[in-house]
Formats: structure tokens, C-alpha cells, sequence
């Protein structure tokens, strides 16, 4: 598996991603986002979490439009790999990857905290280290992750299994006090029209290995990686 | 050249967290007859050229490329 990783300025999750990545088995180039090419042979592109541009405009609108967007867009077209995360899912958003947007969260307040999530299919080229109804424990840290999409957009997210997350409790249940940011459905992750396109909002990458706290994560890049 | 403005707003029934807070804080500086807020941006813009027409639509692909996102957001265009 080699993946690229592509920096904005203002992201901060590079780092983070390459590490879940490299404990994975994965093979890891970092890509500048001015750059027009994704190096030969890259299975993965991966849009870290971060704050590009300051968030200037909206959440990932400027970084959706960088150069290394349009080489993204060529790579997801040809069937490749694209994660995003946290900032990611919402340059994905932005640069028409995926549909909808993230907006600002229901109570207006930042979230940064531990946050159940729901598997919604385990047979995914991102998901296979998983069962389907597991519930993982990862983290959110964000102010904009309230997904949002005209009602038909959301009808096809869900008639076509397109939903990858959902916030929950730990027993699964969809409750309202689980979907602190107010997404639709629960939202906090969805796929492409052809599964090779993952935005999700929290971080798996925060919990891979015991000393942080958790390693329900792990399963994200280990799909990925296998 | 041409002096512009792009006012962005959220569409009718999209939810504004930021404008709803702005509302509770007018009320409570006790501003009570203030019924409902919804906060926007707006984008002064100069645009080479005296051609209103022309103006228009090279604002128009601005805004469809970047500045709104039309999935939430509308945008009306005065030129000066």
C-alpha cells in the first residue's frame, strides 16, 4: 500500500495520519499541496485533519480548488483510494469529491472528545478489519462537522449504503445526546458512488496504539493496508 | 474598472447557528424587537474593464467556483 498524504498549509494531522499509516504497513509520501502529481504508484491519497487556509471562506473551500485537488480528482476517477479527515471530509466536501457540506455544529461550540461511532458496512476496501454494527471508540475535534444535504442527496446516501459512520452511543443506538454536532442521519461518514472515497469527521488516526488510550482506529489503516 | 458587490447568504430553511446566537445576543443587550437573524458575507470586487455585462459574469463563475457554496448557500450580485 503507498499513500500520499497530502499538506495544505494549516494542516496539522499529517504527522498523526503518516504514523496510523506506517504502523499499518502502509508506504507513506507526503505531498505538497501546490504539487500537480501524486507519485507514481499511489494506491492512497489521504486529506489530513487541520485547519488549511485558517478555514478562510469555509472549511476546506480554498484547499479543495489547490492544484493537488485536481490530481486528487484524477486519481478517485481512475478508481484510487481518497481518505479525509476532519478538514479532509470537508475539502472533499468543497472540491465535489463527495456531496454536502459541513456545517457549523448545532450548539455552536467546538467538540473535542472521545466519540462512539457505528460501522455501517464492513465490506469496504476501508472497513474490512471491521465487522458490520461494531461500535468503535475514536475521537471528534471539531467546530464544522454538522453534516448537511438537500433531502434526495441524503435518500441516495442511504438507499445506496453510502453511509460508512454514524455517531452513537456504546451500545449502537443513534441517540441525540451521541450526535453532538447535529449532522443529519447521524452522518459522520460517507463513501463515493463507487466505495473509493471515504470523508469522515472524527479520528481514527488519534487511537492506534495503547499509549494514547485506545486502538479502535487501528482497523481503518489496516483495511486500508491489506 | 468595475466596482462590484457579491452578498452570500444561507438558503431559506438551512439551519444558522451563528445567526441564531447573534439574535440571543441582541436580545439580551435588550434589543427586543429583533425577530429573527441570519448572518451572510459580502465581498466588494473590482473587476478590470467597464463592461457591466462582462462584470456579471466573471463574477457569476466566481461565485459558483468559490465564493458561494450552492449546496447552502445563494448569492446576488450588484454591480456599481
Amino acid at each position: 500500500m503507498r499513500a500520499a498524504v497530502i499538506v495544505f498549509p494549516g494542516s496539522n494531522r499529517d504527522a498523526d495520519v503518516t504514523r496510523a499509516l506506517t504502523l499499518a504497513g502502509a508506504e507513506v509520501t507526503k505531498v505538497w499541496h501546490a504539487d500537480t502529481e501524486l507519485p507514481a504508484g499511489t494506491d492512497l491519497a489521504v486529506l489530513p485533519g487541520g485547519f488549511s487556509y485558517g478555514d478562510y471562506l469555509r472549511c476546506g473551500a480554498i484547499a479543495g480548488r489547490a492544484a493537488a485537488m485536481d490530481a486528487v480528482r484524477a486519481h478517485a476517477a481512475r478508481g484510487g483510494l481518497v481518505l479525509g479527515i476532519c478538514n479532509g471530509f470537508q475539502i472533499l466536501c468543497e472540491s465535489g469529491l463527495l456531496p454536502g457540506v459541513l456545517m457549523r455544529n448545532v450548539d455552536r461550540r467546538f467538540i473535542c472528545h472521545r466519540q462512539m461511532l457505528r460501522v455501517e458496512r464492513a465490506d469496504t476496501r476501508f472497513t474490512g478489519a471491521y465487522t458490520k454494527g461494531q461500535v468503535i471508540d475514536v475521537c471528534v475535534a471539531h467546530g464544522e462537522g454538522n453534516y448537511f444535504a438537500d433531502p434526495e442527496t441524503v435518500a441516495r446516501l442511504e438507499g445506496e449504503g453510502r453511509i460508512a459512520f454514524r455517531y452513537s452511543d456504546a451500545a449502537g443506538e443513534l441517540t441525540v445526546d451521541a450526535n453532538r454536532n447535529g449532522s443529519l442521519n447521524a452522518i459522520a461518514g460517507i463513501y463515493s458512488e463507487k466505495l473509493n472515497v471515504l470523508g469522515m469527521m472524527p479520528h481514527p488516526e488519534n487511537f492506534v496504539e495503547d499509549l494514547i488510550g485506545g486502538t479502535d482506529g487501528r482497523g481503518l489503516f489496516e483495511s486500508l493496508a491489506a | 474598472m468595475t466596482k462590484a458587490r457579491i452578498v452570500v447568504t444561507l438558503k431559506t430553511g438551512v439551519l444558522d447557528p451563528q445567526g441564531k446566537a447573534i439574535e440571543a445576543a441582541l436580545k439580551s443587550l435588550g434589543i427586543q424587537d429583533v425577530g429573527s437573524v441570519r448572518q451572510g458575507k459580502v465581498f466588494d470586487v473590482e473587476i478590470k474593464g467597464d463592461d457591466p455585462v462582462q462584470a456579471e459574469n466573471t463574477l457569476k463563475t466566481a461565485c459558483e467556483k468559490l465564493l458561494a457554496n450552492t449546496v447552502v448557500e445563494n448569492y446576488s450580485i450588484e454591480i456599481a
